[in-house]
């Protein structure tokens, strides 16, 4: 296959960046799309120019580390991968494929398409746990025992990766899916529950702070979520929070 | 320097409760005296972080990757070990370390095995209080299934990503602390070199990943658990930046290296695609307790599919080769990984293979289809005669139980596993060797220690499935938090260690020299180029068979690539930016001289254990032949300037426990 690439470039975070052309030749459809750049950065490399910036890590769709917005999609045109999934049989010879970073005010550009998602983390850090030491102590796991259908549920949400395309693909670039789904994962579990009332409070509280926008139920973050984390986390999440402010 | 593994006195069940009630313990007003340095974020460096921090302690954990949560535990799939006997099917700690140690080829010594069986039962009680969500029964008790190596069911797991929500969980764990300011995370950092102060681990050098800046941090002790070096391979199921820079730096600053041939060679990845591939997907063991692996029996059937003339389902049960059920029918389809990657690779070196470059053979879920659809039917009183209804039934069910798993490889291979059996091949995936730690997972240089993956203590030769996140949690949750005090109770009073110090301003000099070097030296190749060149070296010579041609035809070529690597790399960029090719390139130097001793010490073990087969050493029947007179020991590697000046030390395994015995699974 042959492809144009059009690719941000950005030296640094002052750096003001642009788009940068990138003709390639003999891309394979069993390629995946990152393995597509690495076949670039190599020519890059051995005519002595800089390889392209992108993070990665896994290549299986788990770690949550690739992002991207190619072609105006995060994770690109396939549905349920993240980019490091994503397999050149997606796209045909002679396509023109552009590679932008995830572009949001929370998730600051490092360095070409690399962004930096601690904002992620810090909502984390606020509420994003139940408190239970390690110490060895605890009752026996099967103690309390859960009804299937909520641990499922909550297997569901806590199958977030935290790669921020439901932040990229929004327009108001919410991370409400994402606090939603964290949320929602506690707040099924008994375990859970002690502490729902400041949990919610704490992360969304946290999420406001870092500069993520809000939600208009637009949906686009659960059609592009790689995981197929579901709306339905946004609206639970409304539900803890509505309540813990009541009592609050 | 003689080893000494520190293992207490007394009967095996009661060493480790012994060893705590006799510590030193370091009291909570003093604890906050103490700072400790963590390298790495997966369950066990997590797990660490999060209890050492809770205990009192002041945790800098360091992480290359963007966040702590993306450590490359969260990519194990099946589940984990532990001696819950929830199903009474006649487990016990007892069992689960003789297992272990069995499935392990009697090569890990005995007291280690048996504390992290002892300890497994409260990493699930840990889990679920911290919020995991394992699979459940419809009664709302845990669910287990059975891996392989063993004949009972305790395995825990959540569909396909046991690792992610055990990882998360441990992240989880330590996020609380790093709200509470008890653990300062460093994302983006990478630990180039350890400080050692008047013969203790003091420090480390990270450099910031971002901007380049190169770090002094001190410490009072200095944790790695930075994973294991499967990517010395390049192909491997590690994820790309796995390495074993931290792990290196400590073993040529003193810490000895315990077995590097021992290596897992995972039975059931996705087969190679191409010259472009960058890494290799592994389909989780938990397929083998559904799918059923084969090749055709006939060689012109092989042939015939690798043409595309026939396909698999063409072929009729008559025609089909189930070799694991054929050769050991005990354990058939679960016998442990070493076992079933070599059937696979003698059955495609025989020429059965079924893909275009016949490295490949079948995992088959249609029998499984069919059995879990027919008992639908029967539970719903429907006609279990209705074949469409009964594969519809049964599709769904294995699509709860690994649906996650079959997405992947539909979206990789491009065909529906569902309809057609997948294909899959052994690829490198796990490194039981690491660095030596004694009992108390401490390395040859005092004040650092060595956890997860990166010892080389639980395993043996030959890791079971389930173990890996058992055994990283263990070390983290409930064996280092005990250990360390004891180590730390005497440096109560020592106060802050400044990084002025000397040997901070020395070590720090030498990264940068070495970074100078790489940004300089202005070659004429990638560092992927060398990269994938040791990988095909040791793929094809120190891979899934060995034998002394080869792995001294190894070392001599390791040796040349590393001169031309330092010769000839091209490192873009400059040093004081944001350069992934600079990380490459420290971390490829480091698999260049690993890949070395991994290579001698694989030739001088001249017997076949778990991960090590030397051609020299099999049975009649193609099976391991260990040499329990000779090796029954640790290899423990001194470095001494450079691989081939490496000192051998051994730790003898005394098995006063388990008899040794030839491994059967027949």
């Amino acid at each position: 296959m042959k492809l144009t690439l059009k690719i941000w470039r950005q030296k640094n975070a002052q750096d003001k960046g642009g788009i940068v052309d990138y003709p390639i030749d003999g891309i394979e459809p069993d390629m995946s799309f990152l393995e597509m750049l690495d076949v670039l950065n190599e020519q890059l490399i051995n005519k002595g120019e800089e390889p392209v910036a992108f993070d990665h890590d896994c290549r299986e769709g788990i770690c949550g580390m690739c992002s991207l917005f190619i072609n105006g999609e995060a994770h690109g045109p396939d549905r349920g991968v993240t980019t490091c999934q994503l397999h050149m049989r997606m796209f045909k010879d002679g396509d023109t494929i552009f590679i932008e970073p995830f572009r949001a005010k929370a998730f600051p550009v490092i360095k070409d398409l690399v962004v930096d998602r601690s904002s992620f983390d810090r909502i984390q850090h606020a509420g994003g746990f139940i408190s239970v030491n390690t110490s060895g102590n605890t009752i026996d796991a099967n103690t309390i025992p859960v009804n299937k259908s909520d641990a499922d549920k909550s297997f569901d949400a806590a199958a977030c990766i935290g790669c921020g395309a439901c932040v990229a693909t929004c327009k108001n670039s919410s991370a409400m899916l994402f606090v939603g789904a964290k949320v929602s994962q506690y707040a099924l579990l008994p375990q859970g529950k002690v502490e729902a009332t400041e949990r919610v409070l704490n992360m969304v509280h946290q999420m406001d702070l870092e500069g993520f926008g809000n939600c208009t139920n637009t949906g686009a973050c659960e059609v592009e979520c790689p995981k197929g984390i579901s709306l339905e986390n946004i609206a639970r999440m409304n539900r803890e929070y509505l309540s813990a402010s009541l009592k609050g | 320097m003689a080893l000494d593994s520190k293992i207490p006195n007394g009967p095996i069940a009661d060493k480790w409760t012994n060893y705590k009630d006799h510590i030193n313990l370091v009291n909570p007003a003093n604890k906050r005296n103490l700072d400790i340095i963590i390298v790495g974020t997966g369950l066990a460096g997590g797990s660490a972080a999060a209890t050492l921090a809770e205990l009192g302690y002041n945790v800098k954990a360091f992480c290359f990757q963007d966040s702590p949560r993306r450590a490359h535990s969260i990519a194990a799939q099946g589940g984990i070990n532990a001696a819950k006997n929830y199903k009474g099917d006649g487990d016990s700690v007892y069992r689960l370390f003789y297992d272990t140690v069995k499935g392990g080829d009697y090569r890990a010594r005995e007291a280690n095995v048996h504390r992290l069986a002892e300890v497994s039962a409260n990493i699930i009680d840990q889990c679920v209080a911290q919020g995991v969500p394992l699979a459940r029964e419809y009664g709302g008790l845990l669910d287990n299934r059975s891996f392989g190596g063993t004949l009972v069911s305790r395995t825990f797991y959540a569909q396909g990503q046991t690792g992610q929500q055990l990882l998360l969980g441990a992240y989880s764990a330590m996020n609380r602390q790093i709200g509470r300011g008890k653990v300062k995370m460093y994302n983006r950092h990478e630990m180039l070199d350890l400080v050692i102060v008047d013969g203790k681990a003091r420090g480390i050098i990270a450099r910031n990943l971002i901007t380049g800046e190169i770090e002094r941090h001190s410490a009072h002790a200095v944790v790695v658990g930075s994973g294991g070096y499967g990517n010395v391979f390049f192909l491997s199921t590690n994820a790309m930046g796995s390495n074993a820079t931290a792990a290196w730096k400590i073993h040529k600053k003193g810490a000895f290296f315990a077995n590097p041939c021992y290596t897992q060679i995972h039975p059931t990845c996705i087969p190679v695609s191409g010259d472009h591939q960058s890494k290799l997907t592994l389909m989780s063991e938990s397929l083998r307790n559904d799918g059923r692996i084969w090749v055709p029996a006939k060689l012109e059937d092989a042939q015939a599919i690798r043409e595309g003339k026939k396909k698999a389902t063409d072929l009729s049960e008559e025609e089909r080769d189930y070799f694991l059920e054929r050769r050991y029918p005990a354990f058939g389809n679960l016998v442990p990984r070493d076992v079933a990657s070599r059937a696979a690779k003698e059955r495609c070196d025989a020429g059965f293979g079924v893909n275009k470059t016949g490295e490949a053979v079948y995992l088959d879920f249609a029998a499984a289809i069919e059995r879990y659809g027919k008992e639908a039917a029967y539970v719903k009183g429907l006609d279990a005669n209705d074949k469409t209804l009964v594969t519809k039934l049964g599709t769904d069910i294995v699509k709860s139980k690994y649906g996650n798993l079959f997405q992947m490889y539909l979206k990789i291979v491009d065909e529906n596993p569902y309809v057609t059996p997948m294909m899959i091949y052994p690829a490198v995936h796990y490194t039981m060797g690491g660095t030596w730690v004694d009992y108390n997972l401490m390395t040859t240089i005092p004040g650092c220690f060595s956890i997860g993956e990166s010892n080389f203590s639980d395993h043996g030769a030959n890791r079971l499935g389930a173990s890996a996140l058992m055994q990283g949690l263990a070390d983290g949750y409930f064996v280092l938090p005990y250990t360390i005090g004891d180590y730390l109770a005497p440096d109560i009073k020592m106060g802050e260690i400044s990084t002025d110090l000397p040997e901070f301003v020395e070590a720090e000099k030498a990264v940068k020299d070495q970074i100078d070097k790489f940004i300089n030296n202005n070659g004429t190749h990638s560092v992927d180029y060398f990269h994938k060149k040791l990988g095909k070296i040791m793929w094809d010579k120190v891979g899934m068979a060995r034998n002394e041609k080869g792995l001294n035809e190894a070392i001599v070529e390791i040796a040349a690539l590393r001169e031309e690597f330092y010769r000839d790399v091209k490192v873009p960029g400059s040093a004081n930016e944001f350069n992934q090719e600079l990380e490459k390139a420290t971390r490829v130097a480091d698999f260049l001289e690993l890949g070395e001793l991994f290579a001698k010490d694989a030739l001088h073990r001249n017997e076949s254990c778990g991960g090590h087969f030397r051609e020299e050493y099999q049975t009649e029947e193609g099976e391991a032949l260990r040499d329990d007179d000779n090796f029954a020991y640790v290899a423990a590697w001194e470095y001494k300037g450079k691989p081939s000046d490496a000192v051998l030390h051994k730790e003898p395994l005394n098995y006063e426990n388990i008899k040794l015995v030839q491994r059967s699974y027949k």
